[in-house]
């Protein structure tokens, strides 16, 4: 069972939360190939280590925010609010 | 190799036992070979087996990183079955089970297949009515499948809860599905490929490919560089990181499905009982175990633990429709990582990297498809075209928009 710590709520049973698969998936162009549509929709990075994430903690305060959890490990190394700036935070490893 | 026949069995008897020499050979990893298959599961093995035994492929290597059938090959619910609803997954897992009826046979190994069906429980009308559905389109790809009504059902798995929250008003059977014993595939397809002249080399990881232009042609591994001229990718749950390593991704999310599995006791449940609506997934192994298919975690992992709340939840629905198993005592509890497509079918066919062929994405459910995925890899590879069963499984299928939704085929919701 993973124990998440909401950055609004502190830590809660994973049951409380709603997963959001991956973070920093860019939605493309509408001009964008086919090719670039797969990528989008289907392919995935699908990383065995640390991995960025997003979580909705629906049975608590409601809100998004985003993960990095080792997958090989489930290890929770960060919990850090959503937003373009905190990828810069993140770049360490 | 040596065959297993009774009168084989009785003179080993009467001398003791003492003559059995191991089934397979240990053999030492050359620098080359026609055919590097990656990954001793049992789609790998059974690719193996089929492209030395009905290719006639003379040099053929078997990476494995760890030990044969030490995956999800020997940690599955055994369950065989052919109950899909397009056509195109019915022919291929129908060729599947078909191969398995007469495995035992063709592998001169018991894998003890036992056909008493596999039930899938409708609880309320809206249940039934896709239920007839379903079955009349497996009947239209010419498989077999009936629909029961709640006496039906019943008088198949007496044991089942009288006055279940969740009535039982009918269900589907498909009478050919059954179980098998899962280590003896693996074994059966060792033995068998190494027969043929496989090298099946244990504790050797593959690290990175070797390419020319867009073509591979040597495999990086932890016993040195193996040059080929064709490589089948039969990884579970590093298929991603395989991919990555030949310069692709792949359109999978790894995630942990665990299963649990009682102490022994007598047979009472005859076929596997399913219901997708509260998630129970159960059959009894011929040792006498009651085997309970688990949940998919929701987030993906690499972990192979598996959520408690999980085990919680499949064990309070199996509970709801056997009550009595309520007695019984876990004897083990585990999780696999298994690879999740998009639309629950798997990738199998061509890659972008010429030469490298690749089979994955079985999710929840590849035991079914060994055989078959063994088979139609083994021509793929030989042919550098796709098997026509296998045609539709290819991975460009997600680009073109073709997807084949089986979602349902899983029996329970992952």
């Amino acid at each position: 069972m993973l124990y998440i710590p909401c950055p609004y709520c502190g830590a809660r049973d994973e049951t409380e939360f709603t997963y959001g698969g991956p973070a920093y998936v860019t939605r493309p162009e509408l001009s964008a190939s086919d090719r670039e549509w797969t990528e989008y929709l289907y392919h995935r990075q699908n990383t065995e280590g640390p991995y960025r994430e997003r979580w909705l903690h629906g049975f608590g305060c409601g809100r998004w925010f985003n993960v990095l959890r080792d997958t090989t490990t489930n290890e929770i190394q960060k919990v850090y609010p959503m937003g373009g700036s905190d990828r810069l935070i993140e770049t360490g490893r | 190799m040596q065959r297993y026949s009774l009168l084989n069995v009785l003179g080993h008897a009467l001398r003791g036992n003492t003559g059995w020499r191991p089934a397979w050979r240990t053999p030492t990893l050359r620098r080359s070979y026609d055919v590097v298959v990656i990954g001793g599961g049992g789609h790998g093995l059974a690719t193996a087996y089929f492209l030395a035994k009905k290719h006639g492929v003379r040099r053929v290597a078997l990476l494995e990183r760890g030990h044969i059938g030490q995956g999800n090959s020997g940690r599955n619910t055994q369950v065989t079955r052919s109950n899909y609803f397009y056509p195109v997954s019915s022919s291929f897992f129908d060729h599947s089970l078909k191969l398995y009826e007469g495995l035992g046979r063709e592998l001169n190994f018991n894998v003890m297949l036992r056909q008493a069906g596999q039930i899938n429980l409708a609880h309320s009308l809206h249940d039934l009515e896709i239920i007839r559905r379903w079955a009349n389109a497996i009947r239209m790809n010419g498989v077999d499948a009936e629909v029961l009504n709640e006496a039906g059902i019943r008088k198949l798995v007496p044991i089942l809860n009288a006055q279940p929250r969740f009535p039982i008003l009918g269900g589907l059977i498909q009478r050919r599905a059954g179980i098998s014993r899962h280590d003896a595939v693996v074994w059966g397809f060792t033995r068998g490929a190494s027969a043929h002249g496989v090298d099946i080399v244990q504790g050797c990881e593959v690290t990175g490919f070797q390419k020319s232009g867009d073509r591979v042609t040597a495999v990086e591994t932890s016993q040195g560089v193996v040059h080929c001229d064709r490589v089948a990718m039969s990884v579970s749950n590093q298929c991603s990181v395989m991919a990555a390593l030949a310069g692709f991704t792949l359109p999978v999310t790894t995630t942990t499905l665990q299963a649990v599995v009682t102490e022994p006791i007598k047979p009472v449940l005859d076929p596997c009982v399913i219901s997708a609506a509260i998630h129970a997934y159960v059959s009894q192994s011929d040792r006498g175990e009651i085997v309970i298919g688990g949940g998919a975690d929701v987030y993906n992992s690499y972990r192979q633990r598996g959520s408690p709340a999980i085990t919680r939840g499949v064990l309070a629905s199996v509970l709801e429709l056997f009550p009595s198993f309520s007695r019984l005592k876990m004897m083990r509890q585990w999780a696999g990582a298994v690879d999740i497509t998009p639309d629950t079918s798997p990738i199998m066919g061509l890659t972008p990297v010429r030469n490298l062929y690749i089979n994955c994405g079985w999710g929840t459910g590849g035991y079914k498809a060994i055989p078959a995925g063994g088979d139609t890899m083994a021509q793929t590879v030989v042919e550098d075209k796709p098997h026509p069963l296998i045609r539709a499984y290819d991975l460009a299928r997600f680009e073109r928009g073709a997807l084949i939704d089986e979602g349902a085929a899983s029996g329970v919701a992952h």
